[in-house]
């Protein structure tokens, strides 16, 4: 049983292997610009509009939706980075029910990746909105005891985001390999639809979370009210 | 004993134990977190937007202790780096 799709090589092109992940990546990203491209194309905003569009609208309504409530400010900024997480972590998780596809996010590169994004965009997102004294001044509230902490706080948060990610979508890959060996045809697929709830709930939780650490970054307000989610 | 087997049984051991801790204590943690959500819901069902969303959020961070166990126990059956170290040895 191979759980890792990194190992798995598709093609050697002279010293440099293409493996299954970076395949499905590309599969996931083709799917996602591909198809979002050609619902875009013909917009309308008469009262007839194509199922696409609806679903679309939906989405993308939803979603500026969630980032208001979460982070108690316009999302305009934040939907394109926030929201394209969702949508790829999302859409690679629920392609999982197609046969030979392999979750790129049940790769531990994969999901560091996205985390080191969201790593990368926090102080990126608090110094447009502050400026980077004020952002860095964040580092030594309420004291400057609190600064190692606070150091700490933002490595292991992008860790914990990476591997929860990642312990989620192999464990659901691992289990349905398991029983497939000891009890065939029934109790794997009631698996596989277990693991397509969680696979979304990951995704919302990890598009959550990352709206959260940058909210509280990048308004002084707010960070004072979600200190506690961020620990 | 040899080496080998000794590798292996304490990591097989000490896999099931990390499970067992390592699952017990989230799923305590948990269960109250429901509880009390879905008790929150009751009282006052116009804040089950708000509740649920905290609540997810919540529950993953719980069950991330959960995973990181997880996480270290397939290391230890699967990918155990002692036990390569030591077949590494006896190879060469």
């Amino acid at each position: 049983m191979n759980i890792n799709p990194d190992a798995i090589v598709v093609w050697q092109i002279g010293p440099f292997g293409i493996n299954a992940t970076i395949v499905y990546t590309w599969v996931v990203m083709a799917l996602l610009v591909l198809g979002s491209r050609a619902i875009t194309r013909r917009l309308t905003t008469g009262p007839e509009l194509s199922r696409w569009q609806n679903l679309v609208e939906v989405l993308v309504a939803g979603m500026r939706d969630q980032i208001r409530e979460v982070s108690q400010q316009e999302p305009g900024r934040f939907l394109p980075f926030v929201g394209t997480l969702f949508l790829f972590i999302a859409a690679s998780n629920l392609l999982s029910v197609v046969p030979g596809f392999r979750a790129p996010t049940g790769s531990l590169s994969t999901t560091t990746a996205l985390a080191l994004a969201v790593f990368v965009a926090v102080p990126l997102f608090g110094i447009a909105r502050e400026g980077l004294f004020r952002y860095l001044a964040n580092y030594v509230r309420p004291s400057w005891l609190m600064l190692p902490f606070n150091v700490i706080g933002e490595l292991s948060r992008t860790l914990a985001l990476a591997v929860r990610l990642y312990g989620n979508i192999m464990s659901g890959v691992m289990i349905a390999g398991i029983l497939l060996s000891l009890a065939p045809f029934f109790f794997p697929i009631l698996m596989q639809l277990l693991g397509l709830v969680t696979g979304l709930i990951q995704a919302y939780i990890f598009a959550v979370l990352a709206m959260v650490y940058i909210a509280s970054a990048s308004s002084a307000r707010a960070s004072r009210d979600s200190h506690e989610e961020s620990a | 004993m040899t080496d080998l087997s000794l590798i292996g049984a304490i990591s097989i051991f000490t896999a099931g134990l990390t499970m067992a801790i390592g699952s017990i204590a989230p799923a305590l943690g948990e269960g109250r977190a429901v509880a009390q959500a879905l008790a929150s819901i009751a009282q006052q069902p116009d804040a089950s937007g708000t509740i649920t969303r905290t609540l997810f959020v919540g529950l993953a961070m719980i069950e991330s202790t959960a995973i990181y166990c997880l996480v270290i126990s397939l290391i230890m059956i699967y990918a155990n780096p002692f036990w390569a170290q030591v077949l590494q040895r006896a190879g060469g």
